[in-house]
């Protein structure tokens, strides 16, 4: 059988390239040690600059009470508001409070005080959570106060609880990710990229790549099939995207001890029929290009757009209709929301119909269109 | 003079006549920056809501038509029992779901009604949000039913003074993403043009071997280094101007500051990253390595640590100091201040001054590593 020569030609050749195997074994281990870490969207360590034109005993409680909080830094003081804002311009603080002069004295004569909260809104989601946050600690502390004379001043006693200044007890849950551990959201998407970095960007460079140097003639005079060529270029890369696979899985069980609720032969199966979706994209690619230079661009600029778009850093469902009728045809979004749903919710193979289909049809179309674009002579 | 021209003109036409790759060029800051713009944000809307109601009285119907009258919410399903909720989690059909307590309405005056909220924390950054906002518009209602709470002796009582927090969202009232990841598509466009695409250009003459003849000729070899970065250099401009075009009449983000200064400080970062290319060129012999190379250790990393989209101080401080290397991320906060706060220009030195150091530095040794001969 021809086809087991060709597979062999192909393992030679990927063992024989001195950068290959490494950057195959190093670049996930990489990816997989940096980027949650890195790959954060949480709001965290918000420098605060605080006005307080008040300074009184009522003031500077806020200002303690504040302080506690894990997620502001308190940087600085400032005599004014505008002193405040020029920390912000220079970058040194995110968000300022600012007390008023007559805090104390409204509070005790029972007209609601006010307090300026102004954030640096430039990254929208930072400035929104972060006046959140501080309009939360304030809505508390104001619920402290009130606790502590509400039994003297009114007829009947109302229970008085963090998130509700009536009878209403308002409790959160938080399913699958009781810790809201932003990793365990993080880990398992990076797999995914990772799976198409290198099952989509090897294959396309290595047709490419025999293109420039010219050994392709050489194939294009024997009597091998279109069919039988491009499986044999395919399987080497499966077998590359299995391991690829089952070493992140051992990353992320040894650096964040993140296991799957469902099971491992899931995702092996969705993995399968992604990588066979994927690689022949890249085959497609690199059919219609003629150097390594082109295909690598094209090979680029989609995957930034297709990466971008899967909900891996942002939700799908935060975008507008018209991105989310463009994401259907994303493998990425598919393998993402099945990893998710696998490694966090435990999800079984009848919840996932509509993704198995979805990257069935990938993988047929593409492989299809990588067949039938192959021309072995011009 | 004139052979520097010409050469500059024979690199022209190398761009000109790889179509693919120009179109790309020129298409990949466009459709940046329309996904960066619309399609990449954080903002919760619609979010599937299920109904877990057993007492089905006035009230919980009243606060479940606020939640679907919010954009924040859509109520989609009614759900029976806890089990169900579980599994309408695990099958991704629902977000968020609402959990009213039995007869809530009655115990409302006594002081145990309870609401649960559940939220899907697989993402958890969406799942506090969509809480939060939750629980402020069931605070909201509340506030509301306080007002109408009569004490013993059948007086109405006032809602008990609080604190009031009044909250002002500078430069980007809206909290419209594209204010933020504007300025990160600009530092990575003008990066992968001048570093990725200059040492390719460099190291592809090389490698097919055509440097061997422009090194004998008499031109000196400093002079036609530069001629290959001139193009790269017109063409980011032409880049950064279509990136700001975009962005100020697509995507509504004003350049608040001074424009020249804007300038200036790109022309800044495109001498940096040109520099960056040629000292990649000179350390790689083939063309997959310097792509590589400018791919794997330069984009990636800007991409991920250069503040673009990940804000640098969630970051622990290794990653943070690696990011200090970056050249990338003191370009992104220069212009997040001068294009998007608008401030002037004495409190962007900082930023300024490492990128000239970066710059003098680079093109020093890029320099010395340049060889005269082959090997």
């Amino acid at each position: 059988m021809t086809i087991k020569f060709l597979i062999e030609k192909e393992f030679k050749q990927l063992f024989r390239n001195p950068f290959l195997p490494r950057m195959i074994l190093i670049f996930p281990c990489m990816i997989m040690l940096l980027m949650p870490w890195a790959a954060s969207l949480e709001i965290k360590n918000i420098n605060l600059n605080v006005v307080d034109n008040d300074h009184s005993i009522l003031s500077r409680k806020l200002v303690d009470k504040i302080g506690a909080s894990t997620y502001f830094r308190l940087n600085g003081v400032s005599q004014s508001y505008n002193e405040g804002l020029k920390e912000i311009e220079r970058g040194t603080a995110d968000i300022i409070l600012e007390i008023p002069r007559d805090f104390e004295k409204d509070w005790i004569t029972g007209n609601n005080p006010h307090v300026l909260v102004a954030a640096n809104a430039v990254n929208g989601t930072k400035g929104g959570l972060g006046s959140a946050y501080l309009s939360a600690i304030v809505a508390g502390y104001s619920t402290e106060l009130i606790e502590a004379q509400g039994s003297k001043s009114l007829a009947k006693p109302i229970s008085v609880n963090k998130q509700a200044l009536a009878n209403v007890e308002v409790t959160t849950l938080n399913l699958f990710n009781p810790n809201l551990d932003y990793k365990l959201f993080m880990v398992p998407a990076l797999m995914v990229m990772l799976l198409t970095l290198l099952c989509g960007f090897l294959p396309a460079l290595n047709i490419v790549s025999e293109k420039e140097v010219g050994t392709i003639e050489q194939i294009n005079v024997t009597p091998i099939g279109k069919f039988t060529f491009i499986l044999a270029k395919l399987i080497p890369y499966w077998v590359v995207g299995f391991l690829v696979l089952t070493l992140c899985f051992a990353l992320a069980w040894f650096l964040y001890g993140i296991f799957p609720a469902g099971s491992f032969l899931i995702i092996y199966l969705f993995a399968v029929l992604f990588v066979l979706g994927i690689s022949g994209f890249g085959i497609v690619i690199s059919n219609y290009s003629a150097t390594m230079q082109q295909a690598m661009f094209v090979m680029w600029f989609f995957l930034l757009i297709l990466i971008l778009m899967s909900g891996l850093f942002t939700p799908i469902r935060s975008m507008p209709q018209w991105a989310q009728w463009i994401t259907v045809l994303n493998p990425l979004k598919y393998l993402m929301q099945v990893m998710r749903a696998v490694y966090l919710r435990g999800s079984v193979l009848s919840e996932l119909f509509p993704q198995l289909i979805a990257l069935i049809l990938f993988a047929v179309f593409f492989n299809s269109w990588a067949v039938k674009s192959y021309r072995k002579s011009k | 003079m004139k052979q520097f021209i010409a050469f500059v003109r024979k690199e022209f036409y190398h761009i000109f006549r790889d179509r693919r790759t120009m179109l790309i060029l020129l298409g990949m800051p466009v459709v940046q920056i329309i996904i960066f713009g619309f399609a990449i944000s954080t903002e919760l809307k619609n979010a599937r809501v299920g109904v877990m109601d057993p007492s089905n009285d006035v009230i919980t119907r009243q606060v479940i038509d606020r939640l679907d009258a919010s954009e924040y919410f859509t109520v989609t399903t009614m759900l029976h029992s806890p089990g169900e909720m579980q599994e309408a989690f695990r099958k991704g059909d629902i977000d968020m779901a609402i959990a009213f307590g039995n007869q809530f309405a009655n115990h409302l005056y006594s002081g145990d009604a309870r609401i649960q909220i559940v939220s899907d924390a697989t993402d958890p950054n969406m799942a506090t949000t969509q809480a939060n906002y939750a629980s402020g518009i069931i605070n909201a209602m509340n506030q509301g039913l306080m007002a109408e709470t009569v004490d013993g002796t059948g007086k109405l009582l006032k809602a008990p003074s609080g604190i009031v927090t009044d909250v002002k969202l500078l430069y980007n009232p809206q909290m419209k993403s594209a204010y933020n990841f504007v300025p990160g598509v600009m530092g990575l466009i003008l990066m992968l043009i001048c570093a990725m695409m200059t040492s390719i250009s460099i190291v592809r003459e090389k490698e097919t071997g055509t440097m061997e003849i422009l090194l004998v000729s008499p031109v000196k070899p400093l002079f036609f280094i530069l001629s290959k970065a001139v193009p790269y250099f017109v063409l980011s401009f032409v880049n950064l101007g279509s990136i700001l075009l975009l962005s100020v009449y697509v995507l509504h983000v004003p350049v608040a500051g001074s424009l020249f200064w804007l300038v200036v400080v790109s022309m800044l970062f495109i001498f940096v990253s040109l520099s960056l290319g040629l000292l990649i060129s000179s350390l790689t012999r083939t063309q997959v390595a310097a792509m590589l190379v400018s791919g794997l250790m330069l984009m990636m990393p800007t991409m991920l640590l250069s503040g673009m989209i990940f804000p640098i101080e969630s970051m622990p401080w290794i990653l943070r100091l690696i990011a200090n290397i970056m050249p990338a991320r003191w370009y992104i906060q220069a212009v997040r201040k001068l294009m998007i706060e608008g401030v002037d220009i004495s409190l962007v030195l900082t930023e300024i001054s490492v990128l000239a150091a970066m710059a003098v530095v680079l093109i020093t040794i890029s320099f010395k590593k340049f060889k005269n001969r082959l090997e």
